[in-house]
């Protein structure tokens, strides 16, 4: 099926998303749309998908205008899209994820016919090489498994046209090769691939055709045989180093150790199992690894948010663990979360509050019970300032920021207090390029300063980058610490639960 | 490079993580059998008193004859048995071992029994009327089944429906005052209880679909409307009963559905008064829970209904129109709470008064927590409800020592005790009073 | 989700994250309109429950203009009536008969002032506390207790009762508070379940020696002692007790602990975002328990205002009234904010004040008030609504999306 958009645009308010797109996918072409984040690349194929309206254009499958009132027109279609947020009912099985929407009924009671959903998950199943049972409940399969079910379900609705939307952010370097594998044989087969990414490596892997996307406009169209270069500066809209500059790590004494630490969750399943290491003042340890391998229970229970079954960790010697989050605060530890809307901010008080969400009853911020609202703005108004946050005032809301300023909130908070140690997870996450470097260069600062950092992040990109000393976590357990300069094979493997020795 | 790893292992390493046991079940069963040991136990009235159980009713096909035990030491075997329990409880514990929903259940009649040992032991006039506390088990825990399904339907698709009590109150006047109109102008007074019963459900709709006017298509929070909702129809009922229905009192007369009896099946002791000798509404009480849980967990509809209440986004992205299933949803529930209203009027043979349905719709909205969301749970929970309620009836009328308002407040209590966690985690639909918009 | 969308959303989700901000954003004019439009909606139940109405829609055809004489008289029947029993009586022989329904509107909107003030700080916070009525019942009771049957002297004994009252009521918010923070039970079901409880409590208590007025077999406790009543502010033609002076204060108080305090900075930063309240450090069920036992006092407050004050003549089952459900209205309607409380108080205890007079005067049942009550709550929570209903255009919905 050919499919084409014709000067799509979409506005939020004031805000345009898309600005005037056109697009045009080939039958049984992969066509990459490339862009950094917030680029407006998922916007668009919301629109074509049916869950928002354009407010301008048109989609055209096979030279006929298409008007989709919602997904389900779409995919009758025969678009199929897996999002970058599965669309899954975790406490379904496979077989009732795939079969919703278009159920198959049987008997004179019109009850679901779960066993032809069963088969058909099967026989897709099978024809890719998928191992996935069809009737393992979704919220208890790896993210890799669920993507493909969302493959699987698309598939069953006979797609001609797959949206894949930053399919690899949450897989391993060897599952990405697998999926891109699995991307180039659905194209063989006549199916057209929209492989929506921010990342060149993957594109010059499978794409046939290159669409980049900046600030809501299409800014050009690439060969997949463009250098990196070429295709960064033109999705960035200036040159872009690709490495972050940084000196050489003076590392000093331990400042974290961790010890044994093992964290069980309230369901009785492990989630950390017995991990050992140590941060030294100066250096970065940033752990790689695929989300949900233990990461998150593991700085949660270094922050004391998270109860710790066994083990213990000290900061400079002190125990943090089994402390209330306020004393492990108050000792030095700077965090910032790795969902910054969820855990790092209170969207709906202003950014002066939000600044002093931790110190807001310690003086200078309050007297007694008392707050003091003029100390408070003066501080805030430093703080913008010297953070670069972009607001028209310390008095607007936190939720009224972009992402890239949230986390600056986030950052200038955390590192207003004397830390020494600062984890940060995942401190890029949906930031754009500009952005992106402005926390790279502050988190390498405070390195400087003598701070031990803790970073995790599912980015190999960004860890290969900011790390002194990479740890690979893989179902709970760290199973190696490496150099900076370890090859991607070789991480690759890692993660996917290779242990350092057997990788390497 | 010379590692080959064909596959990543998927299955969990044997983890040697202790992980600390929580005794409190066993320390809650155990200290409330010691002090049941203690009260209804040792305080029974020993020296040959007995306590007598009527099982069989005067037209049963056949008779069961009363049952009479020695009542202290009855009553002193069943708390021991509950002590007993509650030690195979720890041993659970101390095994890791799960043990199933036998335990609390006979746990719970064990105690239950004892009480009635107790409250019967040496009364020579009156027994333990036990069909007739059955009876009223299932009577009184009609409004709550009603009004627990009525919850399920709407939170299942996402809506917290707290307008229970005023859907129940609604369906209550509604049913009087077309009964009382009805029956006047045709002089049938049967007939007009039925007609009753068909308005029922169209008030309770009303109030469901005002329910989800402001929670769906206004984003108002569901609870607050909920609450308003149930202070608008307290207002709006006390308001035509006393002018409307005060002036023409032929609109508000006491007009009763009459009992059909099963032939046969309603003769069976015990069990025919208890279940087949009822009036239509608790028959369509029964098949409104069977077609529900099929419904809701078999069929197409109930599949999308559920992943509405649970993922809307991607129910939508697989065309399921979320916001078009939860108003009709939160209509039909509000249809089946106006249903289980007419049982304190038409269902009952009692005209409609003030704020009549006094809490029953609470009382439903804990029934259906408890009842975890699921049809047949709720009607177990209700039952329950009921037969507590049942129970105070029962005791005011042999007459005991414990104030009726301590069994009045047994509802409550328990239901605090479940949502703050004995029963277990409970897991209420995960897009519950979150509005959906694009 | 791209950035940006991921912020639209952010800033939409903030905007109508609960029905509290979409109160608390209202406009003045909405409200007025949402209490034009109650009403309107008022008169015309007032219109259909006229039986001169219907008598002159019998003859509709022939004389039409007396259906519209009829209706129009019934209105403003009811409404007059409502205005002289809550502000003016205009037909009163004496000053005192004229100024008196004012001040009994704010001797009712006392209990309302304080337990409204309870419930906005657990909305701002998050809670949805739906107990005041059982915590206004387990304030009065023991607050009343330790006004019948204590002994002490003059202004003391005032206190000490005032003290159990707070007590009493503290009591039952911390029950639920403490439930919520640490086993996670929803409030919202704890409450409602504790206002039963509460209620038959007071039953129980009432059948018992200790509250029973000797020799007497009503559920009813014998009268306050004078020395722990509320004084009377306006002399003794007036009901208005000191207690309506402490509801101000009250307000006053609760303002600077939102909006000035370090603890009231923890309530709204656990109520918008409870975990990025805990991950900056917050005791988030501290916070919790806090809300719910201070809500819970300022309703036993409430308590007090009734059994010290307007009900001590003993107490009674009824000691509550609909107090803690109307309460819920009350801070619902004043945006949960202490200025807009005591407001919302005053024009709801207006509205109970007016019942006598238009059960009296206009023969209507005091419930049209509860209707006239709800209606305006809920059109408040739904400005699109109010707007739609009086072809108003949509305000600019500006979706804030910096770059």
């Amino acid at each position: 099926m050919r499919l084409e958009l014709r000067g799509i645009t979409k506005r939020f308010g004031t805000f345009t998303a898309n600005d005037a797109i056109d697009l045009v996918v080939e039958p049984g072409q992969v066509h990459a749309l490339l862009g950094e984040n917030g680029a407006g690349k998922s916007t668009l194929m919301n629109v074509l998908f049916g869950l928002y309206d354009a407010d301008e254009g048109e989609v055209l499958l096979d030279g006929e205008p298409a008007d989709f009132e919602g997904p389900g027109d779409a995919m009758a279609a025969g678009i199929g899209m897996v999002h970058q947020h599965f669309m899954l009912v975790p406490p379904f099985t496979v077989a009732e994820n795939v079969m919703l929407g278009h159920e198959e009924v049987r008997g004179p009671a019109k009850l679901l016919d779960l066993d032809a959903a069963r088969a058909k998950v099967k026989e897709i199943s099978e024809r890719f090489n998928f191992a996935v049972d069809p009737d393992a409940v979704v919220e208890d399969l790896p993210v890799g498994a669920q993507q493909r079910v969302e493959i699987i379900k698309a598939l069953s609705r006979d797609a001609e046209v797959l949206i894949l939307d930053e399919p690899t952010a949450v897989l391993t370097p060897q599952e990405t090769d697998e999926l891109l594998a699995i991307v180039k044989d659905l194209s063989k087969a006549g199916t057209s691939v929209v492989l929506i990414t921010h990342k060149l490596r993957e594109v010059q892997a499978v794409a046939d055709t290159i669409t980049v996307i900046r600030r809501g406009k299409v800014v050009g169209q690439a060969e997949p045989t463009a250098s990196q270069e070429e295709l960064a500066s033109l999705m960035v809209g200036r040159d872009v180093s690709m490495t972050v500059d940084k000196d050489a790590a003076k590392p000093g004494a331990v400042m974290l150790s961790v010890r044994d630490l093992s964290v069980v969750d309230e369901l009785g399943i492990p989630r950390l199992k017995h991990v050992s290491f140590n941060v030294k003042a100066g250096e970065i340890l940033a752990i790689a690894g695929v989300q949900g391998n233990g990461q998150t229970e593991l700085t949660e229970a270094l922050l004391g948010s998270q109860p710790v079954t066994s083990g213990d960790a000290l900061l400079d010697g002190e125990f943090i663990t089994g402390k209330p989050i306020k004393d492990v605060l108050m000792a030095g530890l700077g965090f910032v979360p790795e969902d910054r809307t969820e855990d790092g901010l209170v969207a709906s008080m202003t950014i002066a509050n939000n600044l002093i969400l931790d110190l807001h009853d310690q003086p200078p911020y309050a007297s007694g019970m008392a707050l003091k609202p003029s100390v408070i703005d003066e501080e805030a108004a430093k703080h913008v300032e010297q953070f670069d946050i972009r607001t028209t005032s310390t008095e607007a809301t936190a939720g009224s920021l972009s992402g890239g300023n949230q986390q600056k909130v986030v950052l200038a908070r955390e590192l207003s207090r004397p830390l020494k140690l600062l984890i940060a997870s995942n401190p890029t996450r949906g930031l754009d390029v500009g952005s992106i470097e402005f926390v790279h260069k502050r988190i390498i600062e405070e390195r400087d300063n003598g701070t031990a950092v803790l970073i995790v992040s599912s980015e190999l990109d960004e860890v290969v980058a900011l790390a002194d000393r990479i740890a690979v976590m893989y179902h709970g357990e760290i199973v190696g610490i490496v150099p900076p300069d370890t090859d991607r094979d070789t991480l690759g493997l890692m993660m996917a639960g290779a242990k350092q020795e057997e990788a390497a | 490079m010379t590692a080959t790893l064909t596959e990543a292992p998927q299955a969990q390493p044997a983890v040697d993580i202790e992980v600390a046991r929580s005794w409190r079940t066993p320390i809650i069963l155990g200290v409330v059998g010691l002090i049941a040991f203690v009260l209804f136990g040792l305080m029974t009235e020993g020296g040959g008193a007995t306590t007598t159980f009527v099982l069989s009713r005067p037209n049963d096909l056949f008779t069961i004859p009363a049952i009479t035990v020695p009542a202290q030491a009855t009553a002193i075997a069943l708390t021991v048995i509950a002590i007993a329990l509650a030690g195979v409880s720890a041993w659970g514990v101390q095994n890791r071992r799960k043990i199933g929903m036998w335990l609390p259940t006979v746990y719970g009649i064990a105690l239950v029994l004892a009480v009635l040992v107790w409250a019967g032991a040496g009364r020579t006039a009156t027994s333990i009327q036990l069909t007739g506390l059955l009876i009223g088990t299932v009577v009184l825990a009609t409004p709550l089944v009603f009004g627990s399904l009525a919850g399920t339907l709407c939170e299942r698709s996402g809506i917290v429906n707290i307008a229970i009590e005023g859907q129940l109150l609604a369906g209550a006047f509604l049913a009087a005052l077309v009964a009382g109109a009805v029956s006047s102008s045709t002089g049938s007074d049967s007939f007009g209880a039925y007609v009753g019963l068909v308005a029922a459900p169209i008030a309770g709709a009303l109030v469901g679909a005002a329910l989800s006017l402001f929670a769906v298509r206004y984003w108002v929070d569901q609870i607050v409307v909920g609450v308003v909702l149930n202070v608008l129809v307290v207002g709006l009922t006390s308001f035509f009963f006393g002018t409307l229905m005060r002036e023409n009192p032929e609109l508000n007369r006491a007009i009763g559905l009459p009992d059909l009896p099963i032939p046969v099946l309603s003769r069976i002791p015990v069990i025919g008064p208890v279940l087949f000798d009822q009036n239509m509404l608790v028959y369509l009480m029964y098949a409104i829970v069977i077609v529900l849980n099929i419904m809701l967990f078999k069929s197409r509809w109930g599949l999308r209904v559920r992943s509405v209440g649970e993922h809307p986004k991607a129910a939508d992205t697989v065309g399921i129109k979320v916001n078009r299933t939860r108003v009709r949803n939160t209509i039909l529930g509000g249809a089946v709470a106006g249903l289980g209203g007419a049982f304190f009027t038409v269902a009952s043979g009692l005209a409609f008064n003030k704020e009549m349905t006094g809490g029953k719709g609470y009382i439903a909205l804990a029934a259906m927590i408890l009842g975890r969301w699921s049809p047949k749970g709720a009607l177990a929970a209700a039952l329950l409800f009921g037969f507590a309620d049942s129970l105070r009836e029962q005791f005011g009328i042999i007459g005991t020592s414990i104030p009726s308002q301590f069994l009045a407040m047994l509802p409550y209590l328990a239901t605090i005790f479940a949502v703050a966690g004995l029963v277990g985690h409970v897991r209420p639909p995960a897009a519950e009073n979150i509005p959906y918009k694009k | 989700m791209s950035a940006e969308q991921t912020t639209a959303k952010a800033v939409e989700e903030q905007d109508d994250r609960s029905v509290l901000r979409q109160i608390a954003e209202s406009s003045g004019l909405v409200v007025a309109l949402a209490v034009v439009a109650s009403i309107v909606i008022g008169a015309i139940l007032v219109v259909l429950a006229s039986p001169e109405v219907e008598e002159a829609l019998g003859y509709f055809f022939s004389r039409p203009a007396d259906t519209f004489a009829a209706a129009w008289e019934a209105i403003t029947g009811a409404y007059t009536a409502m205005f002289r029993g809550s502000v003016w009586n205009y037909n009163g022989d004496t000053f005192v008969q004229q100024f008196r329904p004012l001040t009994e509107s704010l001797t009712m909107a006392t209990p309302l002032i304080f337990a409204g003030l309870g419930l906005g700080i657990g909305f701002r916070a998050g809670l949805f506390n739906i107990g005041a009525q059982g915590q206004i019942i387990m304030g009065a009771m023991i607050g009343g207790w330790v006004g019948f049957a204590w002994d002490l002297p003059w202004g003391l004994h005032l206190i000490v009762a005032i003290i159990a009252s707070v007590l009493g009521g503290a009591l039952w918010g911390f029950i639920p508070g403490i439930l919520k923070a640490k086993a996670g039970a929803h409030e919202v079901i704890v409450t409602i379940m504790l206002n039963y409880v509460a209620a038959n409590l007071i039953a129980y208590a009432l059948s018992t020696d200790a509250f029973q007025l000797e020799g007497s077999d009503n559920p009813k406790s014998p009268p306050i002692a004078e020395t722990a009543q509320y004084p009377l502010i306006l002399g003794d033609s007036f009901r208005l007790n000191l207690s309506f002076l402490l509801a101000i204060a009250a307000a006053f108080g609760v303002w600077w602990l939102m909006e000035r305090s370090t603890w009231g900075f923890r309530f709204r930063a656990v109520g918008a975002n409870a975990r990025a309240a805990r991950t900056a450090g917050m005791n988030v069920p501290l916070s919790i328990i806090g809300v719910m036992t201070i809500a819970g006092a300022l309703s036993g407050f409430a308590g007090s205002s009734q059994i010290l004050g307007t009900e001590s003549s003993g107490l009674t089952a009824g000691v509550a009234g609909s107090f803690g459900f109307d309460a819920i209205t009350v801070a619902l309607l004043g945006r949960s904010r202490p200025l807009g409380t005591v407001m919302a108080a005053i024009l709801f205890g207006g509205f109970k004040a007016s019942g006598p007079a238009l059960q009296v005067q206009a023969g209507l049942p005091v419930d049209i008030v509860l209707v006239i009550q709800s209606l305006i709550v809920l059109f408040i929570a739904a400005p699109p609504l109010v707007r739609f209903l009086f072809r108003l255009p949509a305000p600019s919905r500006e979706k804030v999306v910096a770059a």
